[in-house]
C-alpha cells in the first residue's frame, strides 16, 4: 500500500444556530493514499464540502464547532493554530471550487493571482512567482500561457478558469487536492476535460485527490475510493470497483438507481423519496429511515455501525448480508426487464 | 482604454451642453416678465435695463439667444472664460467673484473630502472585520452621531468650545494660505471637521457594509486557501473589489459641494461658493446665481467624467465592455 498521506478520524462539525445545533458533519473518518483519488458523494447538505471547508481551516470557528482529527504529514490540521494552519493552506492542502466564475477574483489578471499563491508561502521575487505561474498555466493546458497569464478571469472561458484555479491550487505541489464539485458548474464537454486534467495532475504532482460530486457518474470514471455520505455521516466506504459491483447500502443503491445512463431512460429512474432531513432535528437511529423502503424497527431507534461487510469494505446498515443480497438481486431484476 | 476616455469625454460635452439648456430655459425662458428687470436686480434704472436687454439679446430669436449664451460660456465674453455674464447689482463681472469664491470652496471641500476618506474608509474596515466586537458597536455609535447631527449645530457647537472656551482654533472667517499659513489652517480646521463627520459617519457605514458583502464572496475563500495573511486577503482582495462603490459615491458628494457646501459656509462665514449663491439669491442678483449654478453642474459632469476614468483603472471588466 502506499503512504497515506490524510488521516481524518472522528471529524465533526456543529454550527450552533438559534433554532439549534446543526450537525453538519458527525463522526466522519476516511483515510486518503498518495496517487487515489478519494470520491465523496451525497445529495447537498450530505456534509461533503463542509467537511473539507473543515480540513482546509477555511470555516469561521467562531460560528463552527471542529472536533476530530486530520493527521496531514505529522501535523494535526484540526489544532493547529490559525496562523500555522495559514502555513499549511495552499501548500500543503489546496482546494479548487465549484464555480470557477465566482472564484476568481474578477480585478487582478490571472498570472497575478497565481503568483500571489507563490509568493503565500515561499520568499521569491515577483519575476520568479509569474515565471512558476506561466509554467503552471502552461501544465494545465492553457495554450500560449505566457500571454494569457496577463488576462483578467473575464477573458477566461469557464473551463479555462478552473484550469487556472488547478494551476494555483499545485503552485507548492501540495500533498492533497480538495475539488469541490469541480465540474458543476461547466458544459458537459468541458467536464471531462478538467476530470481528465485533474486525473493527469494526480499521477504527475503524485498528490492525494478528494473529489466532491454529487453526480456517481464523475465518481464512476476516477475515483479509486469511494465515501457515501448521508446528512453527514459516512453510509458506505470502500474501493469504487467493489462498491459499484456490490453496493451495501440502500442510500447507495438508490443513488445509483437515481442515476441516468445511456441505456436508462428519464421515467425509468427511480428517485429516492422524500428530502434530506433536518440537521438540527435528526431522525432517530438511522438518519436514512424515513425514506428507506427497507426500515424496519431497529432502523427507528438505533444507529447502526460503520461495520466491514464479508466483501470487503464498510457499510453503515441494519440489514444483514443475506437480505442485502437478496433486496440487491430483486433491485437489478426489476432493473433489467 | 483610450477609446473609452474619449467617449466618456464626448459624452461629458453633451451633458454639459444639455445642462447649459435646461439653465438657460430656467433663467432666461420661464420667468414671467421681462428677464432683463430680473436680471437688474432690485432697483434698476431704465438705462441699465436698457443695456441688459441690447447685452442679452432678447430681441433676437431663443435659439440664437442660447447659441450666444453657449458661445460666451465656452469661448468667453467680454471679461474672460468661462462668459458668465455681469453682476448688474454688484457691479462686477460674475467671473470675477466666482474666481474669488472658488479657492475657499475648493479648499473647504479638499481638506473635508481627505479627513471624511480617510476617517471613514479606516473606521469602515476596522469595524467589518471586527464585527460584532466593542470596536464595531462603537463605529456604529459613531455613525448614527455623525448622521443625525445637524451641521449647524455641530458648528456653533465646535466654534463655542475649541475658539471660544479653549481657544485652540481660530474663530470664524476665511484667512488666504498665501497670506498667513499657520491662520488658515487654525481657521479651516473646524470647518474641515464639522463637514467632514456626516461624510466620515456615512462611508464608515458603506464601507463596512460594502467589505462585508465582499468577504462573503468566493473569491475571497480562493484568497484565504492560497494561505494569504488575513491583512492581504482584507486589502488586496476585499477593499480593492469594495472600493467601486466608495468612488462613485465620492465622486458625487464632491461635486455636490461645490455649489452647495452652504451651511458650513455660513456658520464658519467662510464666503466661498455657496455665501455667493446665497447672497445673489437674497439680492436677486441673477447673473451671479446662474453663474454658480452652471459651475456646479459642470462641477457635477466632470466628476462623473473622473469616476468613470477611475472606473476603468479599477475594474478591468469596465474598460473591455
Amino acid at each position: 500500500m502506499t503512504e497515506v498521506v490524510l488521516d481524518v478520524r472522528g471529524l465533526s462539525v456543529v454550527f450552533p444556530t438559534l433554532d439549534g445545533e446543526v450537525k453538519a458533519v458527525s463522526d466522519l473518518s476516511y483515510i486518503l493514499h498518495r496517487g487515489e483519488t478519494l470520491g465523496i458523494v451525497g445529495e447537498s447538505g450530505s456534509g461533503k464540502s463542509v467537511s473539507s471547508l473543515a480540513l482546509m481551516g477555511l470555516l469561521n470557528k467562531e460560528r463552527a464547532h471542529i472536533t476530530g482529527r486530520a493527521q496531514l504529514g505529522g501535523r494535526d490540521l484540526l489544532s493547529l493554530p490559525d496562523d500555522e494552519m495559514r502555513g499549511v493552506r495552499g501548500k500543503d492542502i489546496a482546494m479548487i471550487f465549484q464555480d470557477p466564475f465566482a472564484c476568481l477574483h474578477p480585478m487582478h489578471r490571472v498570472g497575478d493571482q497565481i503568483a500571489e499563491a507563490v509568493t503565500a508561502h515561499k520568499k521569491v521575487s515577483k519575476s520568479i512567482a509569474e515565471a512558476r505561474a506561466v509554467e503552471l498555466l502552461g501544465e494545465v493546458g492553457i495554450p500560449n500561457a505566457k500571454e494569457r497569464a496577463k488576462d483578467y478571469p473575464h477573458q477566461f472561458s469557464g473551463g479555462m478558469r478552473q484550469r487556472a484555479m488547478i494551476a494555483m491550487a499545485l503552485v507548492h505541489n501540495p500533498s492533497v487536492l480538495i475539488a469541490d464539485e469541480p465540474t458543476t458548474a461547466l458544459d458537459v464537454t468541458v467536464q471531462a476535460q478538467i476530470l481528465e486534467l485533474i486525473e493527469r495532475v494526480k499521477r504527475e504532482f503524485d498528490i492525494g485527490v478528494i473529489l466532491i460530486t454529487h453526480d456517481l457518474g464523475v465518481i464512476a470514471e476516477t475515483a479509486n475510493t469511494v465515501l457515501v455520505m448521508y446528512a453527514g455521516r459516512a453510509m458506505e466506504f470502500g474501493p469504487a470497483q467493489e462498491l459499484f459491483a456490490a453496493p451495501q447500502n440502500p442510500y447507495t443503491w438508490g443513488l445509483l438507481g437515481s442515476m441516468p445512463t445511456v441505456e436508462r431512460k428519464l421515467d425509468e429512474l427511480v428517485a429516492i423519496e422524500g428530502t434530506p432531513p433536518s440537521l438540527v432535528y435528526m431522525p432517530s437511529g438511522c438518519a436514512f429511515h424515513p425514506r428507506c423502503s427497507y426500515a424496519f424497527d431497529k432502523c427507528t431507534t438505533a444507529l447502526p455501525d460503520l461495520r466491514t461487510v464479508p466483501g470487503g469494505h464498510a457499510d453503515r446498515c441494519h440489514l444483514t448480508p443475506e437480505q442485502k443480497r437478496e433486496a440487491l438481486n430483486s433491485i437489478r431484476e426489476v432493473a433489467s426487464r | 482604454m483610450v477609446l473609452y476616455i474619449v467617449r466618456r469625454t464626448l459624452w461629458a460635452v453633451l451633458v454639459i451642453l444639455i445642462v447649459l439648456l435646461l439653465t438657460y430655459a430656467v433663467f432666461y425662458l420661464m420667468p414671467a416678465g421681462d428677464p432683463a428687470l430680473r436680471f437688474a436686480g432690485k432697483s434698476p434704472t431704465p438705462e441699465s435695463i436698457a443695456l441688459i436687454r441690447h447685452r442679452l439679446g432678447l430681441d433676437q430669436p431663443w435659439y440664437t439667444q442660447y447659441g450666444k449664451f453657449v458661445k460666451n460660456f465656452f469661448t468667453g465674453d467680454e471679461y474672460g472664460w468661462p462668459g458668465l455674464g455681469y453682476s448688474y447689482v454688484n457691479g462686477v463681472p460674475v467671473l470675477d467673484q466666482v474666481k474669488e469664491r472658488t479657492p475657499r470652496t475648493l479648499l473647504l471641500i479638499a481638506g473635508a473630502a481627505t479627513i471624511w476618506l480617510v476617517v471613514g474608509v479606516s473606521i469602515g474596515v476596522l469595524s467589518a472585520v471586527k464585527r460584532r466586537t466593542f470596536a464595531d458597536r462603537a463605529a456604529m455609535g459613531f455613525v448614527l452621531f455623525g448622521i443625525s447631527a445637524p451641521v449647524f449645530w455641530l458648528g456653533l457647537m465646535a466654534l463655542f468650545i475649541f475658539w471660544n472656551k479653549l481657544h485652540w482654533t481660530g474663530g470664524t472667517g476665511y484667512v488666504p494660505i498665501t497670506e498667513n499659513p499657520t491662520g488658515f489652517f487654525s481657521h479651516m480646521i473646524l470647518p474641515w471637521t464639522v463637514l467632514a463627520l456626516l461624510f466620515a459617519a456615512i462611508y464608515t457605514r458603506m464601507t463596512r457594509n460594502t467589505l462585508l458583502e465582499t468577504l462573503g464572496e468566493d473569491y475571497i475563500r480562493t484568497a484565504r486557501a492560497k494561505g494569504l495573511s488575513e491583512r492581504t486577503v482584507i486589502v488586496h482582495h476585499a477593499l480593492r473589489a469594495s472600493l467601486i462603490p466608495i468612488v462613485t459615491m465620492f465622486g458625487m458628494d464632491v461635486a455636490l459641494l461645490v455649489g452647495g457646501a452652504i451651511i458650513t459656509e455660513s456658520v464658519f462665514n467662510i464666503q466661498g461658493l455657496g455665501w455667493l449663491a446665497i447672497t445673489g439669491t437674497l439680492n436677486q442678483d441673477l447673473p451671479t446665481v446662474l453663474g454658480v449654478v452652471m459651475l456646479g453642474a459642470v462641477a457635477v459632469v466632470i466628476m462623473n467624467l473622473f469616476v468613470d476614468i477611475a472606473y476603468a483603472f479599477l475594474d478591468p471588466r469596465v474598460r473591455y465592455a
